[in-house]
């Protein structure tokens, strides 16, 4: 498999406070000073590559900059630092301001956790569909309304829902909708936000089949974000484990869900709820998550929560080594490896 | 839930329009109220006119001061024109005045508005601060002193309406814009290759109509008055245009000497066209927002 | 009966809206024991939340009790006078919210809004009440509890609010607790934490919970007892470990295979046959689920029977599916 999507050594830093404003700016550039802004390492150094057809899951907390990283890959925000390459293309390089009207638009599109809210309330589903043909695709009249039946069809959604608004359709109606605008410029990632966690459990097995039909269909990768581990594991070749801005666990699904290396990961998959499963066997966490803003670059994120603490850990910030397919950031990583 | 007609999605459906307005009239009867009211005014604003007995304009010194007769349904004013013929040739003037600052402050003041709002940064700073300026004033001296200035007439009075209005609805529209900003359809809309224009003018602009429609209606109420009020103290429409403020003016002064029919007739017609707009505005968001439909 | 803090008695719920009268509940019974964890198990549609609300009494105005009891402590909470019911609602029976930020006040400090509990229900002098407050942050484990009961719920993570609600729940120390959705949006770690506090609080007073979740897996790892619900009735409820191993209800038996966790890949994950039946239709069958079953007979058009499966183990339903060892006691009643 040739890689799809390369993220290199990518980061994303946001002021404390918003943007400095005209003035601050101002007072900068006449003080001739480098007034140092307080900084939250949204995403930090992250790294790692999809390959065609392949589906990755990313899992990991609120804060965790899942949705971030999201945003730099759909190039909606810019990222500071590294770069993101889509096949030998560095769409990095060109601003996120101008990524709309890009020739490599259609190539990157994204399903959104909240179907009823990336849906504009004065679109049928219709025109929510036609969208992105009508401006990516110049389709018009009968070639665009025939398009978006097809896609409509193919998504399983009825076409006479089509001139319905959100709010006049169900939970699973909409996220078909949302699904089926994403695929209709047959895009060559898609990136899933956690796209059934609104959703029934009967509803969202049908989702699930769905998009796994249609990435089969359609030849597409997945970048699939979800906090439900469960989901993850059915749905993914790969998964990526984040925390605070970093990767600190990446491999096979089922072999990192299995037998998890890294103490996050490990406290993740012991504190999901298992049907047959007793709740008692967890790892518990101490204490509060690390302060994201301006970290120490040399102690580990995970240290303080960890229940593991040593002075290689406040020393050293540990790096992503490779044990054959799988990759984990933590000093002690060995101890847990499978014989 | 009733389904719209299973026609080609994207056509206009006058059926499911023509229905949908039936609903919203059904639903309340104050709404039809308000709408028959609303009908009866525009057809005298544009028929009236050429129907009332008597010239406007035509004074008969004999005739001074009637009370309401079969001859003279409202009676005469002082110089012995009907007031019936007044009041309904005043309407046309007085719609005009309420249709041509709404829809001007609707332009300067929703567009403004919407544009600070997604945009923010300068252009926010800009609009803020043209709207602080005319807050900073009291409302009607600022409409008067545009007037003053300006000169009399119906274009004058029009503008300072409108500029007096411009602080509200920009402040409506950034609100309503600047909430969307941030909302899932916008980003949807960037993936699908929507500059942000585009996005603006199709897919922000068509949530903040609703709102601002609701504050036009009450805007329209607020017009009339206006121009009533600016003529009252003579810096509005000049004699002897027939224009209600300026009858309420003039009549004033007769109110005590027991001849109230000159100032209570076009000051009852005041009062309900403002009525009818204010109660037109809850309909018309009902009928706008596809939100209310079932 | 082992001595049961709530017993709900063939409870049915209408609401009159604007498109016809919606039949949310009919003939809803089920009991909670003293210091039992109880979960409403169902999807959105089934009537949980609905029979929630009607415990606390915090119906809609438009909702309509039209049979049924609800007994709490022996006294019929349906039928009781509002200044009885103004004792028993947030004393002695709490309930906690979903989405913990928005069911907080937005605008008042959170020890305050322990402190105006506290206050409520006199539970202690008033000028002890902030130092209580502080006590109470302390109990459901925030750290630096002084300061924090300063703070304003936006100023707080989702886990930390949820704490807070639960403070203010168990300020009146209640003898039962209601979650409605306890956990749903906040991560899957602090969703341990919170299920953990909860349990740990409720074997300290000897409190009894009701947890409402679509969370099947959640659902049986936290509870002792699980109801399942579809929409409107009651279909089983049994000892959690058993309905998870020998679900006798076809509903069940698809709830189940249809949560991710029961499956080793996609395939074998199934979708739950047809969908919810509108509930303002007034043909609806006796038995709400016949219309997707795929093992209905005849007899489903009757109405529905109550099967006593051993003490505990109840199932509506005229062919459930048979138990694991064959000679399962089958006692209609109707």
């Amino acid at each position: 498999m040739t890689s799809l999507l390369e993220v290199a050594e990518v980061s994303k830093f946001f002021p404390v406070g918003g943007a400095p404003g005209a003035w601050r700016r101002l007072k900068r550039r006449l003080t001739g000073g480098v007034e140092k802004l307080a900084k939250v390492h949204a995403v930090d150094g992250v790294s790692f590559v999809i390959k065609e057809g392949e589906t990755v899951g990313l899992v990991g907390e609120s804060g965790c900059g899942k949705s971030t990283l999201v945003r730099a890959l759909t190039r909606l925000i810019d990222i500071g630092d590294g770069h993101i390459k889509l096949g030998a293309r560095e769409v990095s390089l060109k601003p996120a301001r101008v990524f709309a009207r890009d020739r490599d638009r259609a190539k990157i599109q994204m399903v959104f956790q909240d179907a009823g809210d990336s849906i504009n309330p004065r679109f049928t589903a219709f025109e929510a569909i036609a969208d992105p043909l009508r401006r990516l695709r110049k389709l018009k009249g009968k070639a665009l309304r025939q398009r978006v039946e097809t896609v409509a069809s193919q998504c399983g959604l009825p076409l006479q829902l089509l001139a319905r608004f959100s709010h006049q359709l169900s939970g699973g109606q909409r996220a078909r909708v949302g699904i089926a605008r994403a695929i209709a410029v047959e895009p060559d990632l898609l990136i899933l936000d956690e796209p059934t966690a609104a959703l029934d459990v009967s509803v969202q097995v049908v989702i699930l089949k769905l998009l796994q039909r249609l990435k089969q269909e359609l030849g597409m990768s997945y970048l699939f974000v979800s906090h439900d581990l469960s989901v993850v594991k059915l749905l993914c070749d790969r998964v990526l484990v984040m925390y605070l801005g970093k990767i600190v666990e990446s491999g096979p699904a089922v072999e990192v869900f299995e037998h998890p290396l890294h103490p996050y990961t490990q406290a993740l998959v012991t504190a999901a709820p298992r049907l047959h499963e007793s709740a008692n066997k967890r790892l518990r966490l101490v204490g509060e998550p690390r302060s994201p803003i301006d970290p120490d670059p040399n102690v580990c994120r995970f240290y303080g929560r960890c229940p593991r603490g040593t002075d290689a850990c406040r020393t050293t910030m540990p790096q992503l080594r490779s044990f054959g397919q799988r990759h984990v950031a933590c000093h002690f990583a060995e101890e847990f490896l499978p014989i | 839930m009733t389904d719209l007609a299973v026609t080609s999605p994207h056509e206009w459906n006058p059926g499911a329009l023509y229905r949908q307005v039936r609903y919203v009239l059904g639903e309340n009867p104050i709404t039809l109220i308000a709408f028959i009211l609303f009908v009866l005014i525009v057809l005298a604003a544009v028929f009236g006119p050429h129907l009332v007995p008597y010239d406007p304009l035509a004074s008969n010194t004999a005739e001074a001061l009637r009370p309401p007769s079969a001859h003279h349904w409202f009676g005469t004013d002082q110089l012995g024109r009907d007031i019936f013929s007044r009041v309904v040739v005043a309407t046309r003037l007085d719609f005009l005045i309420a249709i041509t600052s709404v829809a001007l402050v609707f332009l300067m003041g929703g567009l403004a508005g919407v544009a600070a709002g997604f945009f923010g940064g300068w252009t926010d700073r800009i609009v803020g601060r043209i709207a602080d300026t005319i807050m900073a004033f009291p409302l009607f001296v600022l409409a008067m002193g545009i007037v003053a200035a300006l000169g009399n007439t119906v274009q004058n009075i029009v503008i300072a309406t409108a500029i007096v209005n411009f602080p509200l609805y920009a402040r409506i529209a950034r609100a309503e814009a600047s909430v969307r900003r941030e909302a899932g359809f916008v980003e949807a809309a960037r993936l699908s290759g929507n500059s942000d224009w585009r996005i603006l003018t199709f897919q922000i602009l068509p949530n903040v109509l609703p709102i601002l429609v609701v504050q036009m209606s009450l805007t329209m109420g607020y017009a009339i008055l206006n121009a009533a009020g600016l003529s009252f103290i003579g810096l509005g429409v000049r004699p002897p245009t027939p224009e209600w403020g300026i009858m309420v003016a003039e009549g004033a002064q007769f109110m005590v000497s027991g001849e109230w029919w000159n100032a209570t007739f076009p000051g009852a017609a005041l009062m309900l066209a403002v009525f009818c707009f204010n109660l037109l505005g809850d309909g018309l968001r009902d009928m706008i927002d596809p939100r209310r439909r079932t | 009966m082992t001595s049961s803090v709530l017993s709900v008695e063939g409870l049915s719920v209408e609401f009159r809206t604007r498109s016809g009268i919606v039949h949310a509940l009919e003939n809803v019974s089920f009991t909670v024991s003293k210091g039992e964890t109880v979960a409403l198990v169902g999807e959105s549609g089934s009537g949980k939340s609905v029979t929630a609300y009607a415990v606390m009494g915090i119906l809609d105005p438009v909702a309509r009790v039209t049979v049924g009891r609800i007994v709490f402590d022996g006294v019929d909470l349906l039928a009781a006078k509002r200044s009885d019911l103004a004792a028993i609602r947030g004393r002695a029976i709490a309930m906690i919210f979903q989405n913990p930020r928005t069911a907080l006040n937005p605008i008042r400090p959170v020890g305050k809004q322990i402190g105006d509990m506290l206050i409520r229900h006199g539970k202690a002098p008033r000028r002890n009440v902030p130092e209580q407050a502080v006590e109470m942050l302390r109990a459901v484990g925030i750290t630096d509890p002084a300061r924090r009961a300063q703070a304003y719920p936006f100023e707080m993570s989702g886990g930390m609010c949820q704490r807070v609600m639960i403070a203010i729940a168990l300020a009146a120390k209640p003898s039962l607790l209601i979650a409605d959705e306890p956990t749903t949006g906040l991560d899957v770690t602090t969703q341990a934490v919170i299920m953990d506090l909860i349990k740990d609080l409720a074997g300290k007073m000897g409190m009894a919970t009701i947890f409402i979740t679509h969370d099947l897996a959640l659902a049986g790892q936290r509870s002792d007892r699980v109801v399942v619900m579809h929409a409107g009735h009651v279909v089983e409820t049994a000892p959690t470990a058993k309905l998870l191993a020998h679900p006798r209800h076809p509903y069940t038996a698809e709830l189940i295979a249809a949560t991710p966790d029961s499956a080793q890949n996609l395939e074998e994950l199934a979708a739950i046959a047809g969908s919810l039946p509108d509930l303002r239709r007034t043909d609806l069958p006796p038995c709400r689920y016949s219309e997707r079953c795929s093992r209905k007979i005849a007899a489903c058009d009757q109405p529905l029977p109550q099967a006593f499966l051993g003490a505990s183990h109840l199932v509506t339903c005229w062919n459930p599916l048979p138990s694991e060892n064959a000679s399962g006691t089958r006692v209609s009643a109707a």
